[in-house]
């Protein structure tokens, strides 16, 4: 069996980030990619928060492929017919060092590939992996050897799994569990074309400044999750995120694809789509377990990167992961880096990757955000609160027929009858682990 | 439906088992309409018109398999007609499920759904399947 230092399964921020820091450090590195090129099979519901990152490769930054820079940000929340809209444009969203870009992964995913390559590393699209390749070994879970491709074998002191949130390879070899309905979501989204131009005029944006724009409320119908925008730099994304175990238990005939055109076509967003051609349409299952529901992220001779490891977060305002994955390759690659110059590719030679991750901005917010997913599993959430916060907002823009109350009867009126009840003192009560 | 009719009237999609006319293939093309496509349903059009929009390079074998005893006899719900973001999940006039996986997005949302396991679902070869272009 041929053999060569590192084997990376998957061609994602988290894969390519590893290959590119292990090659860096003149490690033998093979990453094999089953799409056309990096990126074929991925897709993002549009944002990277780049300001941590930055500092882990700084050289990678200057020439990445970034759409927009995005300086503004919106939440919306929509119940019949009405929308309500928090916005807050700041200058420090932006700036030499802005806090997060829009991105479209077939481009930023083959950037990163090109520069794994400059490195030294060897990226092969269009092959795929069938199997970890497993040993016995002591953990209990099997130590992992090789790859097997089709009828080729390739042998590897370590290899990082960077398969994405679906985790098959994984779960096969019995390193993981297949991730379960609750702790999954599905994404969706159309992209959808729009000059420059237009999308400046449309959301307020100077040129190389984006938006990033949340939906909450009725366009799920009860389902957690909600719906974004992103602007890129000719193009929009939008899309929705559902919650996969409400979305599978549900009991109607809904299908979960025409909620996407019911939120195009509604009244309040259909005027930001005005005049764009959808180019492309695509799906991906997203891990929303949070810190819980990791897998454990090495063994003998592996690492889990990225989605593989389920390093994702949802917090309902911040939507994250390619970072995560960014700075999981990152350390994978130095804890890798460490074991094999100590030739100890054992789980033990290999735990500082964990150890990196529990002192990195990874685990730490993860662990922050610990108590997110179950809150998100109330569904007053995407029902009652949006319908409260757009009935009273309406209220008090109201012009009625009769003699006008004053503006603060109108809102404590609004406050008492959708807020002051122990539902939503209990809400309150667990909103504060957040 | 978009540039590909040819595509849309080989009638392959009926079968889970692909159709040999469009097998094998490494060209690139857009998957067939779905079975249901008489022209009746503006909505399934607007699906699998936004199918067409996508780059598919179709195997010669379907990537999903149904385990139809399991999935007759375990499963009351068939969520899979609901779920599928591409609507690729249909019953047939013998009443079993049948996929049109040749349009597969390949996210997964059928098999984490999918209570019975019925599915047999792994992803297509490399360089098969969709390639996603600006998502």
């Amino acid at each position: 069996m041929e053999q060569v230092d590192v084997i990376v399964v998957g061609g994602g921020p988290a894969g390519l980030s590893a290959a590119y820091g292990l090659a860096a450090a003149g490690l033998e590195v093979m990453v094999l990619e089953r799409g056309d090129y990096p990126g074929a099979k991925n897709v993002t519901g549009g944002r990277l928060y780049t300001g941590l990152i930055r500092d882990l490769y700084p050289e990678l930054w200057e020439e990445a492929p970034f759409e927009r820079a995005v300086t503004r940000e919106l939440i919306s929340m929509l119940a019949d017919g009405r929308m309500a809209t928090f916005e807050i444009a700041a200058q420090e969203f932006g700036g030499e060092r802005p806090q997060s870009h829009t991105v479209v992964r077939a481009r930023l995913d083959q950037y990163l590939a090109e520069k794994a390559g400059e490195a030294g590393a060897m990226v092969i699209p269009k092959m795929k992996v069938d199997e970890l390749l497993t040993e016995p070994a002591s953990t209990g879970r099997g130590r992992v050897i090789g790859i097997r491709a089709g009828e080729d074998e390739i042998g590897a002191r370590v290899v990082v799994v960077a398969e994405g949130v679906l985790g098959l390879l994984a779960t096969e070899a019995g390193l993981r569990e297949r991730p379960a309905p609750p702790d999954t979501a599905l994404g969706y989204k159309e992209v959808i074309e729009l000059p420059a131009g237009v999308i400046e005029d449309r959301w307020h944006l100077a040129p190389g400044e984006g938006a990033a724009q949340l939906f909450l409320g009725s366009l799920t119908k009860g389902i957690m999750g909600g719906g974004f925008l992103y602007t890129n730099a000719e193009s929009i994304s939008l899309g929705l995120v559902l919650g996969m175990e409400q979305l599978r238990s549900r009991n109607d005939e809904l299908e979960s694809w025409q909620l996407l055109d019911e939120f195009k076509a509604n009244p309040a967003v259909a005027p930001l789509l005005k005049g764009g051609e959808t180019v492309e349409y695509s799906a991906h299952a997203v891990a929303e377990g949070g810190i819980a529901k990791m897998p454990p992220l090495l063994g003998d001779g592996y690492l889990l990167v990225g989605d593989a490891a389920g390093l994702s977060l949802n917090a309902l305002i911040t939507v994250r992961g390619m970072d995560f994955a960014i700075a999981s390759g990152y350390h994978a690659a130095q804890a890798v880096t460490a074991a094999l110059a100590d030739d100890d590719t054992s789980a033990a030679g290999l735990v500082s990757y964990e150890r990196r991750l529990r002192e990195s901005f990874v685990l730490k917010d993860m662990q922050t955000a610990a108590a997110v997913p179950s809150l998100l599993e109330n569904p007053r959430l995407f029902t009652h609160y949006p319908d409260a916060v757009t009935e009273l907002m309406r209220d008090l823009f109201t012009i009625g027929p009769g003699p006008a109350d004053k503006l603060f009867s109108t809102g404590f009126r609004g406050v008492r009858k959708r807020f002051m009840d122990l539902a939503t003192v209990k809400d309150l009560l667990s909103f504060r682990r957040i | 439906m978009s540039e590909t009719p040819e595509t849309t009237e080989d009638g392959a999609v009926a079968e889970t088992t692909g159709d040999s006319s469009v097998a094998g293939t490494t060209e690139e093309r857009s998957p067939p309409a779905s079975a249901t496509d008489d022209g009746t349903a503006p909505k399934a059009m607007a699906v699998d018109a936004k199918l067409g929009l996508d780059v598919f390079k179709l195997d010669s074998e379907p990537h999903i398999e149904i385990d139809h005893d399991v999935c007759r006899t375990k499963c009351v719900k068939k969520v899979c007609l609901t779920v599928c973001p591409a609507d690729l999940y249909e019953l047939n006039d013998e009443g079993d499920i049948v996929v049109n996986w040749e349009g597969c997005l390949e996210c997964g949302t059928c098999l984490l759904c999918c209570e019975p396991k019925a599915l047999s679902w792994k992803y297509p070869r490399g360089e098969y399947g969709v390639q996603y272009r600006m998502s």
